[in-house]
């Protein structure tokens, strides 16, 4: 009876003994579980991507079981008695199926469809948050580039599931995206032809679209996704500058336990909100569009958001068409083809571009707040305001209608937009991360405002500033120097914070009383540390 | 910033003295990765405070919350009536609460966990250098001098002899070129090789029709007489071959219209002032291409007050009076007319195909 007890508790020992005989693994499998992670909400954003990438594999796995990708004619003779006896493929056809007859079939098509859409979602922000706070500098460069892959790779991803129902939406999609292949010069025709294996629509293109849609660029995804965080891993991740924080370390917590565990309770959260957007959201009602037929079209057809902007674009574009002898080349060509290639390509060489304006060579691991960067930050914001200027004008019909402008009018506001805008939001966020910049210093100099106004025996008013620092002979606040991180301007962010208050929902300690003399200078660190124990 | 060393870390720990704490073999571990852990301490103030209870309760409500949502999960999933059925059924609830009882489970199981992470686990602080610098100069001399001997031994054993060149290059060029072969070629498609051509032809054209006029249906193949369209009315009618009204033939579909007297009239003296447009309609009536020209959309919208057509892909508009030419927006090219006739038995026949190509613009288009 003890014998078998105590070689129970050995039993683990043994087996992580034998591993390690065989694969090494005590000396890595540690620097694993002790790697330190810094922490900061807006380091969240790439996580979202992340896993909404997994819901949508999961949740396309599944769908595969079910979809046909044949464009074969078959009958309608389902449960949906609006389409039955209709004649339809039968790609269409197991899409239905999936929605009516496949027992949570429908909330699994709403799930993937959600997570699809955050996905790009995410990534858009993540881009965003990457490039306004400088992380794709030196020595991130690659890793924007490959974000910026992914960014296209899951708008193709996009498009090609979009169209695997066959519906009116995905047929009038896949038929403009026949006339810009059409579009491009000399090739044109031979690509479209090629593409769907003669004329529009042909009988291949959703079994072509289906093998890249589950196979190819998923699997480019994932390779991509796969780089994309091993270099993050290898590299350490980057962090805000703040008390300890230097560009040679990195202050957070160790993986495991507590930063691991964090991560899976978001995951959990994430894919929580993904499947109640799918209960109660419908997304892509396909039977309310019916099958596909070069014929049909309803009006407002509205691609999904992050194909918007391209649809914009081609709705603004002037109908100039350049003929060249007996050739020509339409005006498609220009937004579709040249713009979304420059779009995706441009942007992956902005932070060599920058880098070499700047002249910088510097390895960079320690974040920038944006406003010590006006000109990114104009540069940002410029191609944010053509985007949803581009956005926008993707829907104006719908704008046009509910808020009765006439749609010529709202064409034209989205030309003029999308010339005057961009240029409008980089000299104001200029101006703004100036101003911004501006503050700062003064508060550096001359302490916070407190709001206290004093009248001097001369008569005058002033008011009291409180330095952030150590005062000279005659009170008056040494300047600081500016530390990259952010400045207290508000009295009560002065000195230590008053701790967050305790307890989940409702406070289970009274707060900790802010100390009455903010004199404590917040923009150095602690100084003095203690012997740690386990916290037990 | 003055790193203040922990006494403990200076010496070298022997990690198999049995006094040491696990926590200090942990601290120890840290260290030989380069990791200082700063603070380490619990959230509450002693050991089974009533806060710490309090949050512990907290955390074990949200996991019996996950339990619950998902047997409702389960619950609904299997007894909840799914099948659908047209009509308000209960069926419609189905996916509304699989997604509520799914959701209600998972954020139990991520906020429990967010909440023990966060509430429960001491905070830590712990500083890890990076060691991101380049490779000693050494080390980098040595590897790319490693490369270039590679490079050396394959390349200018190369150069030196010629033969070897010469083989390679005419040995393996064949080898990628079979190897893209059947993509491209399994692939490529001549757009221009079918008689009549695919990119130039629609199924107006007297081949596909044994060599008779084609008549114009409707999309259940019925024949057309001009008094089916009443005067202001419009129509999409489709080649009356064998599928003519299928996606088989997407870019025939046509839009038939009875125009009024005075708008027949002046659709009739432009379209007599225009070479290919010229004797094209028949009486009051007019047909065009309902494929858009520039991506191809169906131009479906037609205002009878003004005459014109719309868009509604890209909202390019197209005056029926003046041949349809494009008035606004991003289309170039006018929509084509379909020479309308009558044969002996009065059902409506095209007279010949489009004379303009139908559908979006591309490069060779004469
Ligand atoms: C498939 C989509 C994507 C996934 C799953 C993904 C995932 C992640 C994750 C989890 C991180 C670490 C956390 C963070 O910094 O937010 C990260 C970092 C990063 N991502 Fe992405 N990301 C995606 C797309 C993008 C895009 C579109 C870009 C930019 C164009 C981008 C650029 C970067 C860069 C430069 C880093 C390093 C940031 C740092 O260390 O501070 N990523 N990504
Ligand atoms: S397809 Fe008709 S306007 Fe673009």
């Amino acid at each position: 009876m003890k014998r078998k007890k105590v070689d129970l508790a050995q039993a683990p020992i043994t087996f992580a003994k034998g591993v390690d005989e065989r694969y090494k693994a005590a000396t890595p499998l540690r620097g694993l579980l002790n790697k330190v992670f810094p922490d900061h909400w807006s380091f969240l954003l790439g996580e979202i991507a992340l896993f909404s990438f997994i819901i949508l594999l999961l949740t396309g796995v599944f769908l595969t079981l079910f979809f046909d990708p044949s464009m074969k004619e078959v009958a309608y003779e389902g449960p949906y008695s609006a389409l039955r006896g209709v004649d339809m493929s039968a790609a269409y056809e197991s899409s239905l199926r999936l929605s009516f007859e496949v027992r949570g079939g429908l909330f699994m098509r709403q799930m993937h469809h959600w997570a699809a859409l955050l996905f790009m979602a995410s990534i858009v922000v993540h881009m965003c948050r990457i490039f306004f706070t400088g992380a794709f500098r030196k020595p991130r460069e690659a890793n924007w580039a490959i974000g910026v892959v992914l960014f296209l790779l899951g708008f193709l991803a996009g498009f090609t599931g979009y169209s695997l129902p066959d519906d009116g939406l995905s047929g009038t999609g896949l038929r403009i995206a026949s006339a810009i292949m059409l579009s491009i010069p000399v090739a044109g025709t031979w690509i479209s032809a090629s593409i769907f294996g003669g004329e529009f629509p042909g009988h291949l293109i959703i079994g072509r679209f289906y093998i890249a849609h589950v196979l190819l660029i998923p699997g480019g995804l994932l390779a991509l996704i796969s780089v994309h965080l091993g270099l993050v891993f290898a590299q350490k991740h980057t962090q805000w500058p703040g008390p300890m924080r230097t560009n040679t370390n990195v202050v957070g917590e160790r993986m495991f336990p507590r930063y691991a565990l964090k991560q899976g309770g978001f995951f959990m959260a994430v894919f929580g909100t993904v499947a109640l957007m799918a209960g109660l959201f419908q997304i892509n009602p396909i039977w309310l569009f019916g099958p596909y037929r070069a014929s049909e079209v309803s009006s407002a057809s509205q691609p999904d958001w992050y194909v918007m902007f391209m649809d914009g674009l081609v709705r603004l574009m002037p109908n100039w068409q350049i003929y060249i002898g007996d050739y020509s080349i339409p005006p498609l060509f220009w937004p579709a083809v040249v713009g979304l290639g420059a779009l995706t390509t441009v942007p992956m060489f902005y932070p060599w571009i920058e880098a070499r304006r700047l002249k910088d060579k510097q390895v960079h691991n320690l974040l920038q707040r944006p406003r010590d960067n006006p000109e990114r930050v104009g540069i940002g914001a410029m191609s944010l305001a053509f985007f949803l200027v581009a956005t926008l004008s993707g829907g104006n019909d719908v704008i046009a209608d509910k808020f009765h402008i006439s749609l010529n009018a709202m064409t034209w506001a989205g030309r003029i937009g999308l010339l005057i805008l961009p240029p409008l939001a980089y000299y104001i966020s200029v101006r703004v991360c100036l101003g911004l910049q501006q503050h700062d210093r003064e508060v550096l100099a001359h302490g916070v405002e407190t709001g206290i106004i004093r009248r001097l025996p001369n008569g005058q008013f002033m008011e009291v500033h409180q330095p952030l620092g150590p005062v000279d002979d005659h009170g008056h606040p040494i300047p600081l120097e500016y530390g990259g991180w952010v400045v207290p301007k508000k009295m009560n962010r002065v000195g230590a914070l008053a701790p967050a208050i305790k307890g989940f929902f409702f406070p289970v300690e009274k707060p900790a009383e802010a100390p009455v003399s903010p004199g404590m200078p917040p923009v150095s660190g602690k100084d003095e540390r203690e012997e740690i124990t386990t916290g037990h | 910033m003055t790193a203040v060393h922990d006494k403990s870390t200076d010496a070298p720990v022997d990690v198999t003295d049995p006094r040491l704490s696990r926590f200090e073999i942990v601290k120890e571990g840290a260290r030989r990765d380069e990791i200082e852990i700063v603070t380490y301490e619990s959230q509450f103030p002693g050991v089974d405070s009533k806060a710490e209870k309090r949050v512990v309760r907290n955390i074990a409500l949200l996991f019996l919350i996950a339990g619950v949502g998902g047997f409702a999960f389960l619950g609904f999933y299997i007894w909840w009536p799914w099948r659908f059925e047209l009509g308000d059924t209960l069926s419609d609830y189905y996916t509304p609460l699989l997604g509520i009882s799914l959701a209600v489970s998972l954020f139990g199981v991520g906020f429990g966990i967010l909440a023990w992470a966060k509430k429960l686990l001491p905070h830590e602080v712990s500083i890890q250098q990076r060691h991101n610098d380049p490779s000693p100069s050494e080390e980098q001399i040595i590897t790319g001098q490693t490369i270039l001997f590679v490079g050396d031994e394959l390349g200018q054993g190369v150069q030196r002899r010629p033969l070897l060149k010469g083989a390679i290059a005419i040995g393996m060029a064949p080898i990628g070129l079979a190897a893209a072969a059947p993509l491209i070629g399994g692939l490529i498609e001549n757009p221009h090789k079918a008689d009549p051509p695919i990119m130039f032809s629609t199924g107006f054209n007297k081949a596909h029709n044994g060599g008779n006029l084609v008549r114009l249906t409707r999309d259940d193949g019925s024949p057309i007489r001009p008094e089916d369209v009443s005067t202001g009315g419009q129509m999409t009618v489709f080649p009356g071959i064998p599928g003519g009204a299928t996606n088989e033939w997407a870019d025939s579909p046509t839009l038939l219209i009875h125009l009024r007297p005075d708008d027949a009239e002046l659709t009739r003296t432009n379209a007599n002032s225009d070479t290919r447009n010229k004797d094209s309609m028949w009486g009051d009536y007019v047909a065009y291409s309902k494929i858009c020209t520039h991506a191809g959309c169906p131009a479906s919208l037609y205002e009878q007050q003004t005459n014109r057509l719309l868009c509604p892909c890209h909202q390019s508009q197209f005056m029926i009076t003046k041949n349809a030419q494009p008035i606004f927006g991003p289309a170039t090219r006018r929509l084509p007319m379909l020479p309308l006739g009558v044969d002996e038995e009065g059902y409506f026949v095209a007279k010949s195909d489009y004379k303009d190509t139908v559908g979006p613009d591309f490069w060779e288009r004469p």
